[in-house]
């Protein structure tokens, strides 16, 4: 096998690890976003806020890391997605301005606190239905005529399927928040957190099974896969993975235990992430786009792993640090003030 | 096409100029933090700690809309230059990607400990998140400026059915022009961040409020951009050099210059006129131009003219925007020299017109790195990698008119909303000033549980 053949393998897991990085890091971010509505009033919304206050411009990096990776290791796909999906990138990126900015701003304001309550549960809510929604069109598919993708159509992402898709990950961000507040409050806002989880898991178990029995109808054969004998043996262990992990997490809540949902919720959307990953290889955008046909020169991919190979585990290591740092349970008076 | 294209062009123009000013000022302002936590660490002052809360918080403020709007940036050049990221995302995508794994992740996690672990961290581990915060924004600042020197000094590539190869990836980073304007961006995002401090001291003084603090920062300030001033001068006057060498048009636009020739004059002032491919209003200073621009009396200088129309960049932007940024320059090393002066005589603090000089040039620095962003981004036209590849050919072909003009509205609405919100909590903040900053805790308290081990190393440290 040539560098030309290893190297996008190799990409297409630094990306699929730098996009899971994101989606569970951020994931819970976004969803106390979505969760603060819940709140009784609004120190607890602050409460809410301050539990991920110093870690989530180092969650959202990684989304930065996703794109400048595809754009290094994958410039084609960088460029079909991007452009075709450009008033959802449009979205996503403006909500996820008023929601980063609400995180400075809400606690520099008075009077105008108020809006950036809302900036903040707003962006959370648009950001995470905008990812579902480009998660579902590109799953959907982007068929390419001679190698570019010509759909000149500003809408062309609109379907009841991408649609689905971003509300199913409303309700997966809102269960990651709702678990990580779980494990990071006490007292009411622990109790609030408590009982939103039990509906937020019911749903996106739900969401799950509708996605599975949806998929083997999208045009994008991107399940093929899944259900072509016999690879559904070789890959029965993660659906069945997945079941014991909701009814352990279903345990974990009815017994009030405080670090094993968040946990569990993480695990829940490692599995359909792996479970997505494997139905979309080797494809980088689906139908039809492999890895190979998207790669950059294998002279940049080799130039950026090395950095990469050198780079993540340092910034794992610094972020598990800061994590240490702000462990435990959120202080009321927590900030720089 | 040619809309969505005219409409791309400006909304890239409109969402850089504005996230530019963010990274600018921060890249300075964590640099000064790193500079006043150390200086608290030796001499352990009350006011110095204060300082450094002040001035802490204004960096996150700052720092938060830099972020945001470099998100933006992040995914700009897919939606609206797919064509440019198809063709160049071979050597520029690397390069952007490298800034993401050793500046953007260290920034923004030492952040966390630097703004909310205070009360967390030891003091030596505190001022360590603060260097690290530093050192991210100056790596950040040279992978970025390396990928923008390669479009304008495009080296180390090969060029094979359009799309561009890498070569040698040394050549790429290094590439003619990098240097130089690596040195110019640092010195500008100092200067900015020092007519920022300077100003606001002075407003201080001026109003007689926090007298003993603003004068540290007014004399740090002062004597900085004393120094910084003349570097700037001399490193632009390199980047200069270099941009004769390696983008002549681009020299002959900024410097209003149409016929190829030598003992060429210094145009001072004109209206460039493009259709007639000559100056009107014309007021110039004979010699000087070759002087400047090749450091002999009759030194060759290319003239606009030379180049067939479709290769000439606009004249008008950046002639008038190098002058006012140089013009702005002058001013500071003026404003900086007299204040030395000043300083040695004793006089600084009370002379009240030196104090409103320096508050009217709070902004001079943003002002002068734009102008010098236009210089350098509208020059380059109408290439997008110089030479080699035209704007045109970079559009996304799959974008309509109509999604772009509304993303254009879209961003100037949100960004317009931003600044006002963030100007409006910077004067709130300044308002309050530089006020006690609180003592450190010995322990923490938590919400309703004992401390737990981990908590109790959290006192204070040797």
């Amino acid at each position: 096998m040539s560098a030309a053949e290893i190297l996008p393998v190799i990409w297409y897991f630094i990306i699929g690890f730098a996009v899971m990085m994101y989606v569970l890091l951020d994931g819970f971010v976004l969803g106390i976003g979505i969760l603060t509505p819940f709140a009784d009033h609004d120190d607890q919304r602050d409460l809410m806020m301050n539990t991920a206050a110093p870690i989530w411009d180092g969650n959202e990096t990684w989304l930065v890391m996703g794109g400048a990776g595809l754009l290094a290791a994958f410039p084609k796909a960088y460029a079909i997605v991007l452009s075709a999906l450009y008033l959802p990138i449009l979205a996503m990126l403006i909500a996820l301005i008023f929601r980063g900015v609400a995180f400075e701003f809400r606690f520099k304001a008075h009077r105008s606190r108020w809006v950036w309550g809302v900036a903040f549960a707003a962006g959370s809510l648009i950001t995470a239905f905008m990812q579902g929604l480009i998660l579902g069109a590109l799953v959907e598919g982007m068929p390419l005529t001679g190698g570019k993708y010509v759909h000149a159509q500003a809408f062309a992402w609109f379907s009841p399927f991408s649609m689905m898709t971003g509300v199913a990950v409303v309700f997966g961000y809102a269960l990651l928040g709702a678990t990580w507040l779980i494990l990071k409050t006490e007292g009411r806002v622990q109790r609030i957190a408590f009982d939103l989880t039990r509906p937020l898991m019911l749903a996106v178990i739900a969401f799950m099974l509708l996605v599975s029995a949806w998929l083997p109808f999208v045009n994008s054969h991107l399940m093929d896969r899944w259900f072509t004998w016999p690879n559904f043996w070789y890959l029965c262990p993660v659906p069945i993975l997945t079941l014991i992990n909701a009814a352990a997490l279903w345990v974990a809540v009815i017994r009030n235990r405080e670090t094993e949902p968040f946990v569990l919720s993480l695990c829940f959307f490692l599995l359909g992430f792996i479970g997505l990953v494997i139905g979309i290889w080797p494809n980088i955008v689906p139908p039809s786009l492999t890895i190979w046909q998207a790669a950059s020169a294998p002279s940049s991919q080799l130039f950026v792993m090395v950095g990469a190979f050198i780079m993540i585990p340092a910034v794992l290591g610094y972020t598990a640090y800061s994590y240490r740092v702000f462990r435990g349970k959120i202080a009321a008076d927590a900030g720089y003030h | 096409m040619t809309e969505a294209l005219l409409l791309s062009r400006l909304q890239f123009g409109f969402v850089i100029s504005f996230h530019i000013l963010f990274p600018a000022f921060t890249i300075g302002l964590a640099s000064w933090l790193v500079f006043l936590e150390a200086l608290w660490l030796r001499k352990r002052e009350e006011r110095v700690r204060d300082l450094y809360f002040f001035w802490m918080k204004i960096f996150s403020v700052s720092f938060g809309v830099g972020v945001v709007t470099g998100i933006v940036m992040s995914f700009q050049f897919g939606t609206n230059w797919a064509g440019f990221s198809s063709a160049a995302g071979n050597v520029v995508g690397p390069l952007l990607n490298y800034e993401v794994l050793t500046a953007f992740f260290m920034e923004a996690t030492f952040l966390g400990v630097m703004l909310f672990g205070w009360q967390r961290v030891g003091h030596r581990t505190h001022f360590f998140a603060t260097c690290m915060v530093a050192l991210g924004t100056l790596i950040s600042t040279f992978w970025i400026i390396s990928a923008n020197s390669w479009m304008q000094t495009p080296a180390g590539y090969e060029l094979r059915d359009g799309v561009f190869y890498p070569v040698d990836w040394l050549a790429i980073i290094f590439n003619p022009s990098f240097p130089y304007r690596l040195a110019h961006m640092v010195l500008a995002a100092f200067l900015t961040t020092a007519f920022v401090i300077g100003g606001i001291s002075a407003f201080y003084l001026y109003r007689g409020k926090f007298p003993e603090k603003a004068k540290i920062c007014l004399r740090c300030a002062l004597v900085f951009v004393s120094i910084v001033a003349p570097l700037q001068i001399i490193a632009g006057d390199f980047s200069g050099q270099e941009v004769r060498e390696n983008q002549p048009a681009k020299l002959a636009a900024l410097e209003g210059h149409w016929e190829t020739g030598s003992n060429v004059p210094f145009v001072v002032f004109a209206v460039p006129n493009e259709d007639a491919q000559r100056n009107d209003y014309a007021w110039q200073i004979p010699h000087l131009g070759s002087l400047i621009l090749t450091h002999s009396w009759g030194g060759e200088v290319k003239g606009l003219r030379d180049f067939p129309r479709d290769q000439q960049p606009p004249v008008t932007i950046p002639f008038f925007a190098f002058r006012f940024m140089v013009g702005i320059g002058v001013l500071m090393l003026l404003i900086s020299w007299y204040g030395l002066w000043k300083l040695k005589r004793g006089t600084v603090f009370d002379s009240r017109w030196y104090l409103r000089a320096w508050m009217a040039m709070t902004p001079s620095g943003f002002i002068a790195l734009v102008l010098g962003w236009w210089v350098a981004e509208v020059g380059r036209q109408p290439w997008v990698v110089y030479g080699v590849m035209r704007t045109a050919e970079g559009v996304s072909a799959n974008i309509t008119s109509g999604s772009v003009l509304g993303s254009l509205i879209t961003y100037i609405v949100t960004y317009l909303l931003l600044f006002g919100f963030a100007t409006w909590y910077l004067i709130k903040m300044l308002r309050t000033g530089p006020v006690p900053a609180p003592p450190r805790a010995r322990t923490i308290p938590t919400a309703a549980r004992p401390l737990s081990l981990g908590d109790e190393e959290m006192g204070e440290r040797p």
